[in-house]
C-alpha cells in the first residue's frame, strides 16, 4: 500500500468535503431514480386495500373521489367511494389507532351504504408478533372475532370484556381494543359525516 | 492469507454472530422469521461488500484523522442506496424489516470490517471479505430466524410445519431471541472445540 495523505487542515477539509459530496450526489440519483416505484408501491397498496375491503363490483375510481376529515386530536380520516352506475356500492375508509400496544395501527375499513362492515385489512401496525398481528386474521369472516356485518354506528363495538360482543384476540385485549377503536373512529365518522353532508369538513384530494 | 482463505473466514471461523459477536441489535431484532433474518443479512452483504471495495480504493486518500467520518458517511451512502432500493421494490420485506435497514450504517461488523480489513487491504479481496463476512451473517441471521419461526409459529419461510396453536410464544418476542441465540453460540462454539 502507498503512502497516506497527511492529516493537515487542508486535505482534511478538502477530502471530507469531496466523500459527502459524492456520496450526496450518488444518493441523490438513486433517490431520482425510486422516488417513482416507491410511490407507486404505495398506491397499488392503498388500491388494492380499497378493492379488498369493499363489497361487490364498482366503476370509479374511489382514489380520485377521495376526502378527507380532520379528528378531534389531530388526525385525519380518508374516505373513499366506491360507486357503481353513480350509485354508491360502499365506501373504504382509511382509519387509525394511537392505542395500540406498540403505538399507532392504521386499517382500511369497508362500509355497506347502510353502515354495516364489509371487510377491513391492516395497513400498518407495530403490534407484538403472535399476539396483536393476529388482528389481520381474526376479526374476519373465518376469523373467531368477526366484526363483519357488524353495524357499529356512532355507539361502536366494544370486547367482551368490556361489555360488548367481540371477542377480543387471546391474550392481545390492548391490541383489540385499539382495533375497534380505529373501526368505530371510521364508523362514527361515516355515520356523522353523512348526516351533516356539509362540504365545509370535505376538501377533495 | 490467500483470497479463498478470505472469503471462508467470516463463514465460520471468524463469523459475526457467533464469534465475533459483532451486529446484535439486527440479530436478536429482525430474526422473528427466517425470511426476515436472510433478508436483512442480504442487505448487510450487500452494504459489506460495497463499502469496502470503495473504502480499500479510497483509504490511500484519506487523512488518517477523518477516516472515520469518512467511513462512515460512504457506509452511509450505500445503506441509503439499500434501502430507497428495497422500498422501491421489495415493499413487503421493506415493511416488515422497517427501522432496521437505515441502522446498519451503524452496524459494528460494517465499520469494523472497513477498519480491520478494507482500509489495510486491496480491493479484490476486500471485497471478498466483505462477502465472506455478509453471507457469515446471512446464514446465522437466516438459521437463528428458522429457529425462532418453527418453534414460535410452526412455520419456516411461511410453510407450515405444525398448528400454529402448539408453538411457543416466546421463541417469536425478545427473550426467544436471547435463549435460541445464546444455545446457538454454545453449539457453534463447542463443534468449533471438538475441530
Amino acid at each position: 500500500m502507498g503512502k497516506k495523505l497527511e492529516s493537515n487542515f487542508t486535505n482534511m477539509v478538502v477530502v471530507l468535503f469531496g466523500v459527502t459530496l459524492i456520496a450526496s450526489a450518488a444518493v441523490g440519483y438513486v433517490n431520482e431514480l425510486t422516488a417513482e416505484p416507491i410511490q407507486a408501491a404505495k398506491q397499488a397498496k392503498q388500491v388494492n386495500a380499497i378493492r379488498q375491503v369493499i363489497p361487490g363490483e364498482f366503476d370509479n375510481d374511489p382514489s380520485a373521489e377521495a376526502w378527507k376529515v380532520q379528528t378531534a386530536d389531530g388526525g385525519e380520516l380518508e374516505f373513499y367511494p366506491a360507486k357503481k352506475g353513480g350509485e354508491t356500492v360502499g365506501t373504504a375508509v382509511k382509519t387509525y389507532t394511537n392505542s395500540g400496544f406498540g403505538g399507532q395501527v392504521w386499517l382500511m375499513v369497508g362500509f355497506h351504504p347502510d353502515g354495516s362492515i364489509a371487510n377491513y385489512s391492516v395497513l400498518e401496525h407495530k403490534e407484538t408478533p403472535g399476539l396483536g398481528s393476529k388482528m389481520n386474521v381474526w376479526f374476519t369472516r373465518e376469523g373467531k372475532g368477526s366484526i363483519i356485518g357488524k353495524k357499529p354506528g356512532t355507539t361502536g363495538l366494544k370486547v367482551s370484556k368490556d361489555g360488548g360482543d367481540v371477542d377480543a384476540i387471546t391474550a392481545a385485549t390492548i391490541s383489540s381494543r385499539a382495533f375497534l377503536d380505529a373501526v368505530n373512529r371510521a364508523a362514527a365518522a361515516l355515520a356523522g359525516d353523512a348526516d351533516a353532508a356539509s362540504g365545509a369538513t370535505q376538501q377533495s384530494k | 492469507m490467500n483470497n479463498f482463505k478470505v472469503l471462508t473466514n467470516g463463514l465460520f471461523k471468524e463469523n459475526p454472530t457467533f464469534s465475533l459477536l459483532l451486529g446484535m441489535c439486527p440479530t436478536l431484532g429482525v430474526t422473528t422469521s427466517a425470511i426476515n433474518g436472510m433478508g436483512m443479512g442480504l442487505a448487510t452483504a450487500f452494504v459489506l461488500v460495497m463499502s469496502n471495495l470503495v473504502i480499500s480504493l479510497v483509504a490511500n486518500i484519506i487523512p488518517d484523522k477523518i477516516r472515520i467520518p469518512s467511513f462512515i458517511v460512504i457506509i452511509a451512502a450505500f445503506v441509503t442506496v439499500v434501502d430507497m432500493c428495497m422500498a422501491a421494490y421489495l415493499t413487503p420485506l421493506h415493511e416488515s424489516l422497517g427501522l432496521f435497514i437505515p441502522l446498519i450504517v451503524v452496524n459494528c461488523i460494517v465499520l469494523g470490517r472497513a477498519e480491520a480489513f478494507a482500509s489495510k487491504n486491496k480491493a479484490i479481496p476486500s471485497m471478498l471479505d466483505g462477502l465472506g463476512m455478509g453471507l457469515g451473517f446471512t446464514i446465522s441471521l437466516t438459521l437463528l430466524g428458522m429457529i425462532r419461526e418453527i418453534l414460535g409459529s410452526g412455520k419456516a419461510f411461511n410453510y407450515p410445519i405444525f398448528d400454529e396453536n402448539y408453538g411457543m410464544l416466546v421463541f417469536v418476542l425478545a427473550p426467544g431471541a436471547f435463549l435460541a441465540l445464546g444455545y446457538l453460540i454454545a453449539i457453534v462454539n463447542r463443534i468449533r472445540k471438538t475441530n
